[in-house]
C-alpha cells in the first residue's frame, strides 16, 4: 500500500481499477492470464520485440541520413536494450512467475527500469527515463497490436491515472467510465483542474511520480477531501474508505435539496451566486444546482475543438449557454487566449514567458478581426436574453478603451448589415492584474460591472506560477496581499455604484465565503458544483458574524494564520462537513 | 592496470572511465558490440557501488552509472577471456574510440 498527497481539484472519493495512461493513450486491456495462454502471450512478446527492433532500425537509417551518426547512435541504444536476453529474461520471468500478460509484464518491467533512472544523481544519466519510455510505449503498442483500447471504450468504472493531461483530453472524460482522476502534474488552477473540477468526480493533482508507481488493473483511491491517493491499498483501507465515499454521497444528496432556496444569511441578506462555465450545457447544471445565472462564461473553450469557431458556431454557442440560464443573467468573457489556454504550438509563437506574454485581452486586440467576429457573436447572442460581456486581462485603461471601441465597431457593422442585436449590453471587465486593481477608481468610472478574477490576480500578486506544482504552496488565496487588494476593489467599486462579484476558484471554496461576504461581495461565481455548499453555508451564518470574521481575518500577518483563522470560523458553522 | 590470473578463476582488470560524459548510450553500446563478439562470460563491476552487472547487457550497464573517473572492474572467464579483457580494457582507455561510427 501506497499513499502519495498532491492537490485535491474535484472532492470526493473514488475507488476502482487503475488505467494508466501514457502520452499515446495505451492502455493495458488485462493483467493476468491463463496458463494456457502464457506460450502465446510470450509469442507475441517475441514477435513484438522483433518488430520493434525492425522499427528502429529502419528510423535509425532515416535519421542517420539526416542528421548524422551522433543523434542516430541513441537508437542503438534502444535496440540494444530490446535485444538484451536479460530484458527478456525479466520479462518473460514475471509472466510464467505470476502469470502476467506479456503487456503488463512488459510495463512492470520498463516501469521498474523507469524509477532505477529516475534515482540516478547524474542528470545526463537520469535522462535516459525518457529513453526508457520510448521504449516502452513501443514495445506496449506492438505488444497490443490492435487490441490497444482508449478510454472510451471501458467496460468498467476505472480512475485514470496518467503524468498530465491535456485539456482537450480532459474534455473528454465526461463520455467515459472514468469516475476520478490522479495526475503527477498540476496545480489547483491550472485549466485542466477547473475542467475535472466542472466534470465533479474526485481528482488529485501534483502527485509527482504516481504515475511510474501504478500499473492498469491496480486498486487506487482517489480521496479528493484530504488531498490523497492510496494506490494497492489493503483490505481495512479500502473498507475505510468505501464508508467516507457512502457518507460523502449522503452529504452531496442533502446539499442539492438546497436547491429551491436562496443563498440568504440567518439576518437575511441575499447573495447571488452563479456558476463558472466553459460548455454551453453547463448552464442547465448550473442552474440545476441552484444558480441564480452564469457569472463567468469561458468562451476560449471553443477552441479545444480542431477548427477555430467561426461566427455562426460561436452564436450558437452563446444562444445555447443563454438558453441554459433559462432567462437568468449570462456574464460572457471574451477569448482568454494564449498562456495555458489552447497550446502554445496552435496558436502562437512559443513565448520564454507566456503567463506575462502575449495571452487574453492582448492577443484579443492585436487580432481585431477575430475578436470581432466574437463580439458579433456576443451581440447577436444578446437579444435572446439577459447577457453582459467582459473583458479579462485588463492593466490600462487604454485597453479597455480599445476593447469598447471594438464592441461599438462590432454594432455599427451589425447596423449596417441590418441584423439584429442586444442594443443594452452591460460592459464590464474582469479585475484580475494587480495595475487594474490599483487604477480600480478610474476603471470602474468606465464599466458598469467589474469582476474579480482571483485566480490570475492571486498568480500575479504573489509571483506565483498556477499550473506550477514546484511552488504551489506560495500560491494561496489567504495571502495577506490578496486579502487587502480584494477589500479595496469591492470598496471602491461598492462607493463608485459599481457592481462587484468574484468569480475565481477562491469563490468556492467554503473556507473562504463567511471572508468574501463580510468584505461586502454580494454576488460570487463558482464551479457549479460547488453551489449547494457554499449555499449551506450562507445560510447558516449571520452578515453580522461575516463581518466580524472579514474583519479579524485581515489584521493578521501571515496567510498560515488567515488559513487557520478561517477553518475554525467555517468549521463552528458547519461542524459536519470536510472542510 | 593490474592483471590479476589465478586457475580456474575468472580473469578481472581495473580500467577508469576517462570520456567526459562517462558510460552513456553511446559507450555502452561499443562496450557491448565489443563484449558479444567473445564467448567468455563477461561481468562488470563498479568499485563505487560495488554492483556487479551482465558486461553483454545494454540495459544493466547503462544502470551503473558509471560517470567519469569511475573505477569499473572488468571479469572474464571462459575460453577467450584473455583476449575479451584486453580488447575491453583497451576500449574503455581509448575513451570508447567515440569518433568511429558505431558498426
Amino acid at each position: 500500500m501506497q499513499i502519495l498527497t498532491g492537490t485535491a481539484v474535484s472532492p470526493g472519493i473514488a475507488i476502482a481499477e487503475a488505467v494508466v495512461l501514457d502520452a499515446e493513450e495505451l492502455r493495458i486491456p488485462r493483467r493476468m492470464v491463463t496458463k494456457e495462454e502464457i506460450g502465446p502471450e510470450i509469442d507475441e512478446l517475441d514477435s513484438a520485440l522483433a518488430t520493434s527492433i525492425e522499427e528502429i532500425g529502419a528510423q535509425h537509417e532515416d535519421v542517420k541520413h539526416r542528421l548524422g551518426h551522433d543523434a542516430a547512435d541513441v537508437f542503438n541504444w534502444h535496440i540494444g536494450v530490446l535485444k538484451d536476453p536479460i530484458l527478456r529474461k525479466d520479462i518473460v520471468g514475471l509472466m510464467e512467475g505470476r502469470q502476467y500478460s506479456a503487456a503488463y509484464a512488459v510495463s512492470t518491467v520498463m516501469r521498474g527500469l523507469q524509477r532505477r533512472f529516475m534515482q540516478m544523481k547524474d542528470p545526463l544519466l537520469a535522462e535516459r527515463m525518457r529513453d526508457v519510455q520510448d521504449i516502452e510505449r513501443r514495445l506496449l503498442r506492438n505488444v497490443l497490436g490492435k487490441s490497444a483500447e482508449d478510454i472510451s471504450h471501458l467496460s468498467q468504472e476505472a480512475i485514470l491515472v496518467a503524468h498530465d493531461l491535456t485539456t482537450s483530453q480532459t474534455a473528454r472524460l465526461s463520455s467515459t467510465k472514468i469516475v476520478g482522476v490522479a495526475l503527477d502534474v498540476g496545480g489547483a488552477t491550472s485549466h485542466t483542474a477547473i475542467l475535472l473540477r466542472s466534470w465533479g468526480k474526485p481528482a488529485v493533482l501534483g502527485l509527482k511520480n504516481l504515475s511510474t508507481h501504478v500499473s492498469g488493473g491496480d486498486t487506487v483511491i482517489v480521496d479528493g477531501l484530504n488531498h490523497m491517493v492510496v494506490a494497492g491499498p489493503d483490505e481495512a483501507t479500502l473498507e475505510d474508505y468505501r464508508s467516507k465515499r457512502a457518507s460523502f454521497v449522503k452529504l452531496i444528496d442533502a446539499l442539492d435539496e438546497l436547491r429551491e432556496f436562496p443563498a440568504e444569511t440567518a439576518d437575511g441578506v441575499r447573495v447571488e451566486l452563479h456558476g463558472n462555465i466553459e460548455y454551453p450545457f453547463e448552464a442547465g447544471v448550473s442552474r440545476q444546482k441552484g444558480a441564480d445565472g452564469i457569472g463567468l462564461y469561458r468562451t476560449e473553450f471553443l477552441f479545444l475543438g480542431d477548427d477555430d469557431p467561426d461566427e455562426e458556431e460561436q452564436y450558437e454557442a452563446y444562444c445555447k449557454a443563454i438558453a441554459g440560464a433559462e432567462g437568468k443573467q449570462v456574464t460572457i468573457r471574451t477569448f482568454d487566449l494564449g498562456a495555458d489556454k489552447v497550446t502554445q504550438k496552435k496558436h502562437f509563437e512559443p513565448e520564454r514567458n507566456p503567463m506575462l506574454g502575449n495571452r487574453s485581452i492582448r492577443y484579443s486586440l492585436q487580432h481585431l478581426e477575430m475578436f470581432k467576429v466574437q463580439l458579433r457573436a456576443i451581440l447577436r447572442a444578446a437579444r435572446t436574453g439577459n447577457v453582459r460581456v467582459m473583458f479579462p486581462l485588463l492593466t490600462t485603461l487604454m485597453e479597455l478603451r480599445q476593447a469598447k471601441m471594438t464592441l461599438l465597431d462590432a454594432m455599427e457593422d451589425l447596423d449596417e448589415a441590418g441584423i439584429r442585436y442586444g442594443k443594452d449590453i452591460d460592459i464590464g471587465m474582469m479585475m484580475e492584474t494587480p495595475a487594474a486593481a490599483s487604477q480600480c477608481k478610474e476603471f470602474a468610472r468606465e464599466v458598469k460591472f467589474v469582476s474579480i478574477g482571483t485566480n490570475d490576480l492571486i498568480q500575479y500578486l504573489l509571483a506565483t506560477d498556477r499550473g506550477n506544482e514546484r511552488v504551489s504552496r506560495y500560491y494561496t488565496a489567504s495571502h495577506p496581499a490578496v486579502l487587502r487588494t480584494i477589500r479595496d476593489v469591492v470598496r471602491t467599486c461598492v462607493k463608485g455604484g459599481v457592481d462587484c462579484s468574484l468569480c475565481g476558484e477562491m469563490a468556492g471554496e467554503p473556507v473562504y465565503t463567511l471572508l468574501l461576504i463580510g468584505l461586502g461581495l454580494r454576488k460570487l461565481s463558482m464551479a457549479p458544483n460547488n453551489i449547494p455548499e457554499i449555499k449551506k453555508l450562507i445560510r447558516s451564518c449571520s452578515m453580522k458574524k461575516a463581518e466580524r470574521v472579514a474583519k479579524r481575518a485581515l489584521t493578521f500577518e501571515t496567510d498560515a494564520q488567515v488559513t487557520n483563522y478561517l477553518r475554525a470560523e467555517t468549521k463552528k458553522l458547519l461542524p459536519d462537513d470536510p472542510i | 592496470m593490474k592483471v590479476v590470473t589465478r586457475p580456474n578463476e575468472p580473469i578481472a582488470r581495473e580500467v577508469t572511465i576517462r570520456n567526459k560524459e562517462g558510460l552513456h548510450t553511446r559507450p555502452v553500446m561499443k562496450f557491448v558490440d565489443l563484449a558479444q563478439t567473445f564467448t567468455a562470460e563477461i561481468k562488470v563491476r563498479s568499485l563505487e557501488t560495488s554492483e556487479t552487472v551482465n558486461g553483454k547487457s545494454a540495459m544493466e550497464l547503462m544502470l551503473l552509472c558509471a560517470t567519469h573517473g569511475t573505477v569499473l572492474e572488468v571479469q572474464a572467464s571462459g575460453a577467450d577471456a584473455a583476449d575479451a579483457i584486453d580488447a575491453l580494457a583497451a576500449l574503455v582507455h581509448e575513451q570508447f574510440r567515440l569518433d568511429r561510427p558505431n558498426a
